[in-house]
């Protein structure tokens, strides 16, 4: 018999990463370089919506307390969220958010192929959406980073900023993590660390290609699988539960 | 000073064996650009199966100037028309 309640925290995890990424995204709505390229991040922004959506309704479910998607999105406390550090971080300058995008859809890439063969059948439903959703993401992240890289001195200045400056979170995306080792044999869930030599080879090529530099970085920032965040995390909350907290239940 | 990236135009096929139909334009600095944006712009509703992008500088187009001996000579040519047949009985279309 599974653990429902490792069950029910993996799911949020899954739901948290999609949610909080997503909600960064879409703060550039609007705000996109040019019109296109503004469609395209909030085209992004969406499907992680869809994702964040599918997850955490079937967190609730798992749960069994009667707790709706929007319920685990809009009234838990920043302790209670479990997505990886890098998708709460600002999205800086346009380099930035590319270089987060290529780090996160390189690795959903890998993670949705597994979760589209888990031992789950909704997390395999999911997953097999999901996984036509990243493949397009990166191939987005890609190409923009060779043109970044490739493009102008100032371009190329900015992207390995970007890198170096991010690549402390992405120790964490590959951690395993105790709680769900049950999930883990079961194949449920899947544990990243095997994924992470995959991810470097496939990161590896991109930025080798885009001409950028793969920094050395001993220290790796860790905490939000379990719940601890940087201080980005509660200002981002306080924005995006405004609404619900101030009026609760309010619906239009 | 142009700070615009150039111009392509978009074409889209809504199901496979349709035809490829001008949806609009986007900008984009390279080809694969310009098929994602397209891809951004024009297919979020599911309007596409497949689509065409072509730089707009390749596009030749006919003038306003032109249009009188271009296109009027064809005005009085109803019989170009193919509506003189009588259909045969049964056939539905010929």
């Amino acid at each position: 018999m599974t653990n429902q309640s490792d069950l029910f925290k993996y799911l949020l995890h899954l739901g948290d990463n999609a949610l909080i990424h997503s909600y960064r995204l879409s703060e550039l709505c609007s705000r996109g370089p040019f019109l296109e390229e503004d469609l395209a991040l909030t085209n992004i922004a969406l499907d992680q919506i869809g994702r964040a959506s599918s997850f955490l309704k079937y967190a609730g479910e798992i749960e069994g307390k009667g707790r709706t998607e929007d319920d685990l999105a809009y009234k838990r406390g920043e302790r209670q969220f479990y997505n990886h550090l890098i998708t709460e971080l600002p999205n800086g300058d346009f380099a930035y958010t590319i270089a987060k995008q290529l780090i996160l859809s390189t690795y959903d890439v890998l993670l949705f192929t597994e979760l589209s063969n888990s031992k789950d059948e909704t997390i395999a439903g999911i997953s097999s959406k999901v996984l036509k959703e990243v493949r397009y993401h990166f191939v987005h992240a890609r190409d923009w980073c060779y043109r970044l890289g490739l493009g102008t001195e100032l371009s190329h200045t900015k992207l390995q900023n970007a890198i170096n400056e991010i690549w402390m979170f992405t120790g964490e995306l590959f951690e395993s993590d105790e709680t769900y080792n049950d999930l883990y044999s079961k194949g449920i869930a899947v544990n990243t660390n095997s994924l992470k030599a995959k991810w470097l080879e496939n990161i590896t090529e991109v930025l080798t290609k885009s001409e950028i530099n793969i920094p050395n970085v001993d220290y790796m920032q860790s905490g939000g699988k379990q719940g601890i965040h940087t201080e980005y995390l509660g200002h981002l909350l306080t924005e995006m539960q405004y609404l619900q907290r101030a009026y609760p239940n309010a619906k239009w | 000073m142009d700070t615009q990236l150039d111009l392509w135009e978009v074409f889209i096929q809504s199901k496979i064996g349709a035809h490829h139909v001008h949806a609009g334009s986007v900008h984009a600095s390279d080809a694969q650009m310009a098929l994602q944006n397209a891809r951004d712009t024009y297919t979020r509703r599911n309007e596409g199966s497949s689509i065409w992008v072509v730089p707009s500088k390749f596009v030749v187009a006919s003038t306003t100037n032109d249009a009188e001996m271009f296109f009027e000579p064809a005005n009085d040519k109803i019989y170009r028309h193919p509506t003189f047949y009588v259909m045969p009985e049964g056939a539905k279309q010929i």
